[in-house]
């Protein structure tokens, strides 16, 4: 359905994207994922017909974004980060306004409306002035704009930033439901969505593809090494000492907490749990233990590893060693 | 077309539910009330004194409606729309710019210039507007007084055309900015750049003033307000209508450039 391929883009001097290769198939869900400034919104600005790249290929549904941009306007449907409303308007003359930018037949727009209304549950706020509705509602408006010329395509940048709770998991919903007949391209900086919603996940950072996969897989090739947290009250270097002397122990990383206590970050071998044996450890020296427990890779580790900076590396400490090098393509 | 009447509709909305479109409209409506009173007024006093010639002489010397009253009035327009028009223009691009919903026109199948095209005609139907209001107290004139009606139509024809460069060029400036007020003080200063220039080039003689005096738009309206209709100026004021929209578009393009 989408075709990207060596997409670079350049504001001046500065690299927003840089020579990224991936394509989605019909109905599937893509995440892109990346800290702020990545390139995502670039990328699926790109996308949509709204900049021209300054290099690369991008298609969408068979169509050049460069060469049949009303094409692919047409099948593309876009929710910006901030939803593109006329807060002057009623939720109702925004989706006609929409609908006729967006070529629906003037016989087919009032149901269309009624369609997309029902589907984004905007259905009681449809007399309503856009400026009045809150955050959530006009997420939704917006979402029903985007879906108003029932387009193939839907990329939706960052759908559920600025939502409470509640409504991330209704948007969450929202989205999934509109899986199989629509395919979809959102962006986030929030993992649990993208593990949730996502078939599959790009990272990238700096412009560039750090990794692709789907979440579980993501999850599962970063899981080598089971890591712990350990906190003791004791002397430094001889509970380090202690511990790194076991058996079965990769690396252990140690550092003094603010109330004196030592922290250690302890890798173990793949597949060993020492925990009874570190705890008898600790406990037979007649040390102290405060705190013991694994520290499992989420998403979020992955993420954070896979896109922090050098300039960040002394909060990497604390992080168990990242297997970057592995995941790099 | 389909896709200029909406965006045009769109924008006539956008005017007319918040209170720029009357702001302006009432602005004008009183400056031009104060313009209309005071050009009457020394109509009449002429009036009078022809009259006591005519007792004097003997002779009648007639007065002209067209030359006294509607011409001055017709040429006060242009530049109080100076002042006006950048109020008309300078939301339309940079509102949607600073709202985030240039992304929802720039993604809708529609090209840059039917958008371009849709605002133009929706700020030029307001500008009509402004001059319908002239024209309801030109009306008055034909009320108590003879005018000629053709002079006039060249009068308000030429109106129609400065206006059209103004805000086309209003438009392009629009588009440099997301702050309506950046957009509004560009628009006002060129065109009071654009006055004076006129002003100062009317009598010059070195070929660069009169290159200058040929350029600056309100030369051109001298004769549509004798009410000479001129190919010539005709297709000064259209080619730079056609100028501005045609930067405007560059602009556009640039902005999607540049993000």
């Amino acid at each position: 359905m989408i075709e990207v391929q060596g997409l670079t883009k350049k504001f001046g001097h500065t690299v927003a994207v840089d020579n990224l290769h991936f394509s989605v198939k019909k109905g599937e869900i893509l995440g892109f994922l990346g800290p702020n400034g990545a390139g995502k919104t670039t990328t699926m600005r790109v996308i949509t017909g709204y900049m021209p790249p300054t290099s690369g290929n991008v298609s969408v549904a068979g169509f050049n974004v460069m060469q049949d941009p009303l094409e692919v306007k047409k099948r593309v449907g876009y929710l910006p980060e901030t939803p593109p409303l006329y807060t002057d308007m009623r939720v109702d003359e925004m989706l006609e306004f929409a609908g006729r930018i967006k070529g629906v037949e003037k016989s087919d727009l009032q149901q269309r409306m009624e369609e997309v209304a029902e589907k984004t549950a905007i259905t009681d706020v449809r007399k309503k002035i856009v400026g009045h509705l809150s955050k959530g509602y006009r997420q939704r408006v917006g979402l029903a704009v985007a879906l108003i010329n029932s387009p193939d395509i839907l990329v939706l940048d960052e759908p559920t930033a600025g939502l409470d709770p509640k409504q991330i998991i209704e948007t969450r919903k929202l989205i999934l439901s509109l899986a199989g007949e629509h395919t979809i391209i959102l962006s986030t900086h929030i993992l649990p969505e993208a593990a949730n919603t996502c078939h599959r996940v790009m990272i990238i950072n700096n412009g560039r593809l750090v990794a692709e996969d789907t979440p579980e897989n993501l999850t599962a090739r970063l899981q080598g090494f089971d890591t712990l947290r350990l906190v003791v009250d004791g002397p430094q270097a001889e509970i380090q000492e202690k511990v790194s002397s076991m058996d079965g122990i990769r690396e252990v990383a140690a550092s003094v907490t603010h109330d004196g206590k030592v922290e250690l970050s302890v890798q173990m071998s793949h597949g060993k749990d020492l925990r009874r044996e570190i705890a008898r450890a600790v406990v037979e020296s007649g040390w102290g233990l405060m705190e013991l427990r694994p520290l499992g890779m989420s998403l979020e580790d992955i993420f954070l590893q896979l896109t922090t900076k050098e300039s960040l590396e002394h909060e990497m400490e604390e992080a168990p060693e990242s297997p970057v090098g592995s995941l790099e393509q | 077309m389909r896709n200029v009447w909406t965006i045009t509709r769109k924008e006539l909305n956008a005017y007319f539910r918040s209170p720029i479109a009357y702001i302006v409209l009432a602005v004008f409506a009183i400056i031009f009330g104060f313009f209309f009173y005071s050009v009457i007024s020394l109509f009449m006093r002429q009036v009078f004194e022809q009259a006591q010639y005519t007792v004097m002489y003997g002779r009648m010397y007639p007065l002209n409606v067209n030359e006294m009253v509607i011409r001055p009035l017709l040429s006060n327009v242009s530049v109080v729309c100076l002042f006006l028009v950048p109020m008309i223009t300078m939301r339309l691009f940079a509102e949607e710019k600073k709202s985030g919903t240039m992304e929802l026109l720039m993604t809708a199948p529609i090209t840059d210039m039917q958008i371009i095209l849709g605002k133009f005609f929706a700020a030029f139907i307001l500008y009509a507007c402004l001059l319908g209001i002239t024209f309801c107290y030109i009306l008055i004139l034909f009320r108590y007084g003879n005018p000629d009606w053709k002079p006039l139509i060249a009068g308000y024809l030429g109106q129609l055309l400065l206006g059209g460069c103004f805000l086309s060029f209003g438009l392009l400036l629009s588009t440099f900015t997301k702050n309506q007020l950046v957009a509004g003080s560009l628009t006002f200063g060129l065109f009071l750049m654009l006055w004076i220039l006129n002003m100062a080039s009317e009598y010059a003689s070195t070929q660069v003033g009169q290159i200058v005096n040929y350029i600056s738009f309100t030369t051109h309206i001298e004769n549509f307000s004798k009410g000479v209709l001129d190919l010539k100026d005709t297709v000064y004021y259209l080619s730079v209508i056609g100028l501005g929209l045609f930067l405007t578009a560059r602009s556009l393009e640039s902005v999607r450039w540049r993000g």
